[in-house]
């Protein structure tokens, strides 16, 4: 079977495509979580993991068999039900956005026609499972962890939605590879028009943020007063699948940021090509492990307060502003 | 049925595959205590022995965010089809217009929201 027969084919197209991307997003997660100890030991002046491979650049791998091996009792209290599906259903909700997420050169698993919809109700589905494993956990801690959780979760939905309708309104589509088409040649949505484009860009970053529970908005597993949070109960390959949920939805919520904001694939006069979306995606992962180490975690009041007395009225306002602009040009 | 509907129907069916994948090859390869600690099952909290249950009732203050998260979101409903239209030549200033009317009705409600304190985290 030649290669044009295999990508004509819908089903083997999702899983050829969609292996492919994958693997290589689960690579960078993987080393997103090695990048992030490299760059706090350099903020904290220590060398970082540096034992296993030149660098610790085997650190990753190490962690993960090591993870395969852990011993993973459940607790006598949990729902075990509830308990063992929370970390499945957090990991494979964050996945599955990843079909829309247009990486250039034609390399999309499904360029679906209300892809930005898609990616958003997907990722945002990440409530019921954070919550599912505060209730179903039984502990105290996880409990108050989850509840915050999901209310922050549900609560910066609300901006989240309405930043990325901006894009929308400026390019009349919700596929995200016409987003990406409407600005080719340089005219990002985040740059151009001066103004709305750039303060949306602004408001999905900070609510991507908060909805993958990053500083400063990590309330959900604040560990001076929440000891995990909702990991509290979880060991082994399930406490990794929330870990890796928490790195993929970053690294996820970065890819569709450099579609929707960034121009995707484009970049003005130095061409069109995969690679630049790789770079755009890999910076924004960056300068999350970067804000990180940089800023303090809000508190629980401050940031509900956050979000419905700034991010929503904000976003409103953004949203009426593009399709000003839209109108009157 | 549209084709790169199929495609995503596979993709998600994948990641299924894989998140599940991790797990049951986890469930093989993991060691396994052969005289667990019994102090391993006890639900944590700090050390000390665990007293009642967590699952008890909680600040209804959750339920007010509920309520907002409710009203708000059906507002990006009737929002995200018009934000479609918006641009097309043929809508003209009336959807402008009318969008400008609804938001404003709707500042109004989260004023009302805010001077009643719902809004704040009490």
């Amino acid at each position: 079977m030649s290669a044009a027969m295999v990508l004509d084919n819908p089903w083997l197209r999702g899983l050829v495509i969609g292996g492919g991307v994958l693997g290589v997003v689960l690579g960078i997660v993987a080393y997103a979580i090695w990048f992030e100890r490299k760059f706090t030991g350099l903020m904290h002046q220590r060398p970082g993991p540096n034992v296993v491979g030149w660098a610790g650049l085997l650190q990753p791998i190490a962690d993960v068999l090591k993870l395969f091996q852990k011993d993973d009792r459940l607790p006598a209290a949990v729902d075990r039900p509830l308990f063992v599906l929370a970390p499945v259903l957090m990991l494979a909700a964050t996945m599955m956005a990843l079909a829309v997420v247009p990486w250039g050169w034609g390399v999309v698993v499904a360029d679906l026609h209300i892809g930005v919809l898609f990616a958003l109700s997907i990722t945002s589905l990440a409530a019921i499972p954070i919550w599912m494993a505060g209730w179903a956990s039984n502990n105290k801690y996880a409990l108050l962890g989850g509840m915050r959780a999901a209310a922050q979760a549900i609560s910066y939905e609300v901006p989240l939605l309405l930043s990325v309708t901006v894009p929308v309104v400026l390019a009349g589509s919700f596929r995200l590879g016409d987003i990406v088409a409407a600005q080719a040649g340089g005219r990002w949505f985040a740059l151009w028009p001066p103004g709305p484009g750039f303060f949306a860009f602004v408001l999905f970053y900070l609510s991507s943020l908060a909805e993958a529970n990053r500083i400063p908005f990590d309330i959900p597993e604040a560990e001076s007063e929440l000891v995990g949070g909702i990991t509290t109960e979880y060991g082994g390959m399930k406490f990794a699948l929330f870990y890796l949920g928490e790195y993929l939805h970053t690294v996820v919520a970065s890819a569709i940021a450099s579609a929707a904001f960034l121009g995707g694939s484009d970049m003005g006069p130095l061409g069109d090509g995969l690679h630049w979306m790789l770079l755009k995606t890999l910076l924004l992962t960056a300068s999350v492990i970067f804000v990180r180490w940089s800023w303090l975690r809000l508190r629980a009041d401050q940031l509900m307060a956050l979000c419905w007395t700034v991010f929503v009225p904000g976003g409103l306002v953004l949203v009426m502003a593009s399709a000003l602009w839209v109108h009157l040009t | 049925m549209d084709p790169t509907w199929l495609a995503a129907l596979a993709f998600v069916a994948l990641s299924a595959v894989f998140t599940v994948g991790f797990l049951a090859a986890a469930a093989v390869l993991r060691a396994r205590a052969r005289k667990p600690d019994p102090a391993v099952e006890l639900t944590y909290e700090c050390g000390e022995a665990p007293t009642g249950s967590a699952w008890v009732r909680f600040h209804p203050r959750y339920y007010v965010v509920a309520l907002l998260f409710v009203l708000f979101d059906v507002e990006t409903v009737f929002i995200l089809p018009w934000a479609l239209n918006v641009g097309d030549p043929r809508s003209g200033g009336t959807a402008i217009v009318e969008m400008f009317v609804f938001v404003g009705i709707l500042l109004l409600g989260w004023g009302y929201a805010l001077r009643k304190g719902a809004l704040r985290w009490q």
